[in-house]
């Protein structure tokens, strides 16, 4: 089902937006005079063959790396325009972050690990464990929240990185190939849990994978190659 | 709280690798310790000069002498309040291996003139007394096992022939820098002996200990004796107790700045060390702190965890270097005591060994911060998959 009514309020703009990365003395283009709109509360998987700009979209929505040309307009704030201590502020109060390999801090506990967000903010130590008690719950790890990162397998880390992405109650999730590293029945257990978040509390999803499966989950499904955005589904 | 928890893991995340970057700055500091111990030991002496007193020897050389005839000049002098003598004895006690300093003083206004040197009444009235009584430092005593009544046979290398001396007291430190491994006698045992065996060298005194009633009049003090005994047969020089030893001290300058450098050499070393090991960390988790970054963390939080865990790894073998260094010191001091009668682990060189420790933690964190602050998000996500 399509969320892309002219009712719904839009969230993010992504206007004309270009990227080139310097190869040696090449400027290597990735993106090329990309535009189109995100819903709020929209699921959207991006998709596209290696190397055709699709983790880079998603590092310039999430406001980890900056455009070359246009701009990109997040709940009416243009992010290219914060400084670079702005832009981590906004960040963490409005971008939660699940990657492939999960990137959890070895050393920490999973309850550690969901924590850390919550240390930017003046959150006192009972309120970060009633955060962090609710988000572990979620994604019904809460009999896990002493276990490190090596005590528990793929799927139960990357429920443990989807916890300490919510925490915060962001506006918006970024997921880089969620489920690259998983086996399908974890995958499809991490999928519908990020399908549950869309659908329950409302957030924002956008997904990179190159899992046909995973993008179906989404409500849209956008395609890039060569830099460009060409087709959009359904 | 939180913090303190990473950074203690995160230090301890290869264990070997830290303990033994640990054991390095360790044993680096303990070296640094110990070699500035030995240098405060060459100097304690100097340390334990009196401001109060002077010392007058021949202006050609210590090795001539001076008249005891200068002794009551001396006296008259404005500003002086005492006046004593003695004479570097140099005795061999059975081998030239037990080396101790001996000298022959005149007693009372000696003792008078060095109260840090502790006995009771009846040691000194003891010593006093007996023409051929000694009295000891108490380390010197333990050193050789002697007690008040032994009789110390001491041959003569200046003044020849086997000289027997009875131990009629032990002194104590006033202070911990007092030395108590010296050997004092009856300078009047020695110039009755040379006026029987050798009068050309009686009634001659090696140095005068002047003590003044004003310590900042130590150069008005000098300047008048020297000018009593201008274009006599045997002029003075008189200067603080201090510059005396000084003048000792700096005839092995060369020893004492070779072991400053190597001690420095050492925080070098180890500086170079860590901060391998804090480079090698850093590039390992290039990663994390793009992760950190990426969830709302700025660059003065990663600096702070870089430089966090670069300084804890300095200070907890900083730490433990300080405290090795008391009892290694201890053991030091009874090993080589003949040489360094006083070895103590001075509060500067504390202060030293902190202010080192900070600088290596600190040194050591500045390149791997300064990468990891720098580190762009997106690079830094590229490395982790």
């Amino acid at each position: 089902m399509s969320l892309t009514s002219a009712a719904q309020q839009v969230l993010i703009s992504v206007n004309a937006v270009s990227k080139a990365y310097q190869r040696g003395n090449q400027s290597v283009p990735v993106l090329e005079g990309i535009s189109f709109e995100i819903i709020k509360g929209e699921y959207l998987a991006l998709m596209g063959p290696s190397g055709s700009g699709k983790s880079t979209l998603l590092n310039l929505i999430a406001g980890i790396d900056t455009v070359d040309s246009g701009s990109i307009v997040i709940d009416g704030i243009d992010i290219a325009t914060l400084n670079e201590s702005d832009l981590a502020r906004w960040r963490s109060a409005h971008v939660g972050f699940i990657f492939q390999f999960y990137n959890l801090i070895p050393v920490l506990t999973a309850y550690e690990n969901v924590e850390l967000p919550l240390l930017l903010t003046s959150l006192s130590r009972q309120e970060r464990r009633k955060h962090v008690e609710t988000a572990l719950d979620i994604v019904s790890l809460s009999d896990r929240i002493e276990h490190y990162p090596s005590q528990l397998s793929g799927g139960q880390q990357q429920r443990v990185a989807i916890a300490r992405a919510i925490v915060t109650d962001p506006t918006i999730l970024v997921a880089d190939e969620p489920t690259g590293d998983l086996d399908r029945v974890s995958a499809e257990e991490i999928l519908s849990l990020m399908a549950r978040l869309n659908r329950e509390q409302g957030k924002t999803i956008i997904m990179v994978t190159h899992d046909p499966r995973a993008a179906e989950k989404a409500h849209i499904i956008r395609t890039l190659e060569k830099g460009l955005l060409n087709d959009v589904y359904p | 709280m939180f913090i303190l928890k990473l950074l203690s893991r995160n230090a301890f995340r290869h264990p070997l690798r830290t303990l033994l970057t640990i054991f390095g700055i360790t044993v680096a500091i303990l070296a640094f310790g110990l070699l500035q111990t030995v240098v405060s030991a060459w100097y304690a002496g100097v340390n334990a000069s009196s401001s109060a007193r002077l010392v007058s020897r021949n202006s050609i050389s210590l090795v001539f002498t001076l008249p005891i005839a200068y002794q009551e000049r001396i006296r008259r002098i404005e500003g002086v309040t005492a006046v004593s003598y003695a004479n570097w004895f140099g005795g061999v006690y059975i081998t030239e291996k037990n080396f101790f300093p001996s000298f022959a003083i005149e007693p009372k206004s000696y003792l008078e003139l060095y109260p840090e040197f502790v006995l009771t009444s009846e040691e000194k009235r003891a010593f006093f007394l007996d023409r051929k009584g000694c009295v000891i430092g108490k380390k010197l005593a333990d050193r050789f096992g002697w007690k008040i009544g032994d009789t110390i046979p001491l041959k003569g290398t200046i003044f020849p022939g086997t000289w027997e001396f009875v131990v009629r007291g032990i002194y104590n430190g006033a202070e911990l820098s007092t030395d108590e491994s010296q050997f004092f006698f009856q300078w009047q045992y020695l110039n009755e002996s040379l006026k029987k065996t050798v009068p050309r060298r009686a009634d001659q005194i090696g140095v005068y200990i002047v003590g003044i009633k004003n310590p900042q009049a130590t150069a008005e003090v000098s300047t008048a004796v020297d000018s009593t005994f201008k274009n006599s047969l045997a002029e003075t020089l008189t200067e603080t107790e201090k510059a005396f030893q000084l003048s000792f001290v700096s005839m092995t300058e060369a020893i004492v700045v070779a072991i400053r450098v190597v001690s420095f050499v050492v925080i070098v070393i180890i500086m170079v060390v860590v901060a391998n090991t804090m480079a090698m960390t850093a590039r390992e988790r290039i990663g994390e702190y793009a992760i950190f970054k990426a969830m709302g963390f700025q660059a003065h939080h990663i600096a702070g965890m870089v430089f966090g865990e670069s300084l804890f790894i300095s200070a907890v073998g900083g730490v433990l270097g300080i405290l090795l260094t008391f009892p290694v010191a201890h053991k030091f001091s009874q090993i080589m005591g003949n040489f360094f009668p006083v070895f103590q682990v001075e509060q500067s060189t504390l202060f030293m060994d902190i202010f080192f420790c900070m600088i290596v933690g600190i040194v050591a964190g500045v390149f791997p911060t300064w990468r990891a602050v720098r580190i762009k998000i997106a690079d830094g996500l590229r490395r982790v998959g």
